[in-house]
């Protein structure tokens, strides 16, 4: 039982860190339909901004958690800009491909400058580096940190996403585009706007996981950016909820095969729960079928 | 015929510079990654490019055909033994695509990508974790038997299979689908059977490239066949022109061409391969050749420009 409550813990601290991935996915996806492959990239780079600020310019955490999401804002927003906007019209099969391109661009760009070798965090000091122990379950403040930043990140868009007028022109551009430009908003601007959105919540993820797992590499980003799609897509791609969901529900599953199973398939687990939904429900778990119309 | 001569042509003059050793064994393998390239771009082109479903899990097929024909051939090393290991190996991946192909088909596009790279990813943890694949560490010492010649005819023979299925009428109902999936079923065109008959020869003739590339290179390893192995096949097709055979061709020579001009510079190569690939999409998204075919009436039609010929075929 005990064990079990352990595994619950470690699956919502890998979890909240999914599911912030997964956000920036299912909203670039439910605005323009792009599977975005450099997203798990953009969580790369943050976790080396913050890797810089702390070692490089000795900075405390909560600083180098903002700079970093400011820096994958802007890196996002940037992206947007150079690779994908010229292909607004071009094929769907174009601009996946663009995506894939940036992400290779920006794996083996970051490896020309840092080198292929992996870098530990500097390790958390002060109450941050503390645990409490509850009988044999072992809670660390890093954990709770996750949650708590993460919680905060998620409240933070939910205003921004039902409360503001930039969020409401995303709600509507996601819904109907050409509906939403006949209205007076500026579709570009919110498509960028989402992009800046979602890369400031992957590189806050890139530098949780960095205090989290200590190391960091190059290609961090590959694998639990296909996780975090996976999670978005059984949630139902395209809904804020349903990210949040997918990536606890992918987290804990993980934790749970590694922990019982064998840790050797629990990628193996994940993309074989992908393809089950794919088959039962394509629209997710929080999904409504749509007609689809010729 | 002229087709005929131009392929006799084309192998006798390699085979003469191989025997006469201006291609190196280290060109020669540049030649059998060229040739295994070619196998597997034109057999995504039949799923991508003509039938318009996006997989993304070509090196999954290709990592089955490899395993499957590098073990049975390392229990029997003859060239028979090579050759039963080849076909078990590509029906092997032609079986796994119709299991993996019932069911995801009927997803589309961006889905279907998905499904299909969880698919080879799901592959590659199990070759990962078996024991007669030997695990991460791979397989290695299997014996060779593949040389310039079995490379060549299996290369001509999986292009000649391919654009024959698409002169067929099966083909061009995969061709219909491509442009609209509705108006195709409309028709009367089963689109999961020819969705799945196009899947099967893709996932087939993968095999075959992957059964050529155990025995041509003798050593395996899972991590060969990942996400990077896909997209690299992905890249040729598109770069070749989506829905053109000649274009795969072209772009699978052309991109061997790059990687080993730019192999003296290891960290910049995939910089460059990636900016290559977007600058691509943004100024030519259609790849070199669109949907286009060289085909051998360009020479003759050039000849038609000279005044000195007046021959006619």
């Amino acid at each position: 039982m005990e064990q079990l409550l352990q595994q619950v813990i470690n699956g919502i601290s890998l979890g909240s860190i999914y599911a912030l991935i997964a956000l920036g996915y299912t909203m670039v996806y439910g605005i323009i339909k792009l599977i975005n492959f450099a997203h798990g990239d953009i969580y790369m780079i943050g976790a080396y901004i913050g890797y810089f600020c702390m070692t490089t310019l000795k900075l405390d955490f909560v600083s180098s958690l903002l700079i970093a999401m400011v820096v994958c804002t802007l890196l996002g927003f940037a992206i947007e800009k150079i690779a994908y906007k010229p292909l607004r019209n071009a094929t769907r099969i174009a601009v996946l491909i663009t995506a894939i391109g940036v992400s290779l661009f920006l794996e083996y760009g970051t490896m020309f400058f840092v080198k292929a070798s992996v870098r530990t965090y500097p390790a958390l000091t002060g109450f941050l580096s503390g645990k409490l122990q509850f009988g044999s379950v072992i809670i660390t403040m890093q954990q709770i940190l996750i949650l708590a930043v993460t919680i905060l990140l998620m409240v933070t868009l939910q205003f921004i996403v039902k409360r503001t007028r930039i969020g409401r022109a995303m709600r509507a551009a996601s819904l109907d585009n050409d509906a939403a430009q006949l209205m007076g908003i500026n579709v570009d601007t919110t498509i960028s706007f989402t992009f800046a959105l979602g890369s400031a919540l992957a590189g806050a993820a890139g530098v949780l996981v960095g205090v989290y797992y200590n190391s960091i590499n190059p290609l961090m980003g590959v694998m639990p950016g296909l996780k975090a799609f996976v999670a978005a897509v059984l949630g139902g791609i395209g809904l804020i909820p349903g990210a949040v969901i997918g990536g606890y529900l992918i987290g804990i599953i993980e934790v749970f095969v590694s922990g019982y199973g064998n840790s050797m398939y629990r990628d193996a687990v994940v993309f074989a729960i992908l393809i089950l939904i794919l088959i039962v429900k394509p629209t997710g778990i929080l999904g409504k079928r749509s007609r689809e119309k010729v | 015929m002229k087709k005929l001569i131009g392929i006799v042509l084309t192998f006798v003059i390699i085979q003469l510079l191989i025997s006469t050793n201006i291609i190196n064994s280290y060109l020669q393998a540049t030649l059998a990654t060229i040739c295994i390239n070619i196998i597997l771009a034109v057999s995504l082109n039949l799923i991508t490019g003509f039938t318009g479903q996006f997989s993304l899990g070509h090196a999954g097929f290709m990592s089955i055909g490899a395993y499957t024909c590098a073990i049975i051939v390392m229990r029997i090393p003859t060239v028979p033994g090579f050759l039963l290991g080849l076909l078990a190996g590509a029906v092997m991946a032609a079986l796994v695509g119709i299991l993996v192909g019932l069911p995801t088909l009927r997803l589309r596009g961006d889905y279907l990508a998905i499904a299909t790279l969880g698919m080879a990813e799901i592959i590659k943890v199990i070759f990962t974790n078996l024991e007669i694949t030997n695990g991460a560490a791979g397989l290695s010492g299997i014996p060779r038997f593949v040389n310039w010649a079995w490379l060549f005819v299996f290369t001509v023979g999986t292009i000649w299979l391919i654009t024959n299925f698409l002169k067929s009428s099966h083909g061009r109902a995969c061709i219909s689908i491509r442009e609209d999936e509705i108006a195709a079923e409309a028709m009367g065109i089963n689109t999961t059977k020819y969705k799945v008959t196009a899947f099967t020869i893709g996932a087939f003739c993968a095999g075959i490239a992957g059964a050529l590339y155990a025995s041509y290179f003798y050593f395996l390893k899972p991590g060969t066949f990942g996400f990077l192995k896909s997209i690299d096949v992905l890249v040729i097709v598109v770069l070749g022109g989506m829905g053109s055979i000649s274009g795969s061709i072209l772009a699978a020579i052309l991109l061997a061409l790059i990687s080993t001009l730019l192999q003296a510079f290891p960290e910049l190569r995939m910089v460059i391969y990636s900016l290559l690939l977007i600058v691509i999409m943004i100024f030519r998204p259609q790849g070199l050749m669109g949907s286009r075919e060289i085909s051998l009436s360009v020479f003759s039609k050039l000849r038609g420009l000279l005044p000195s010929k007046k021959g006619r075929e």
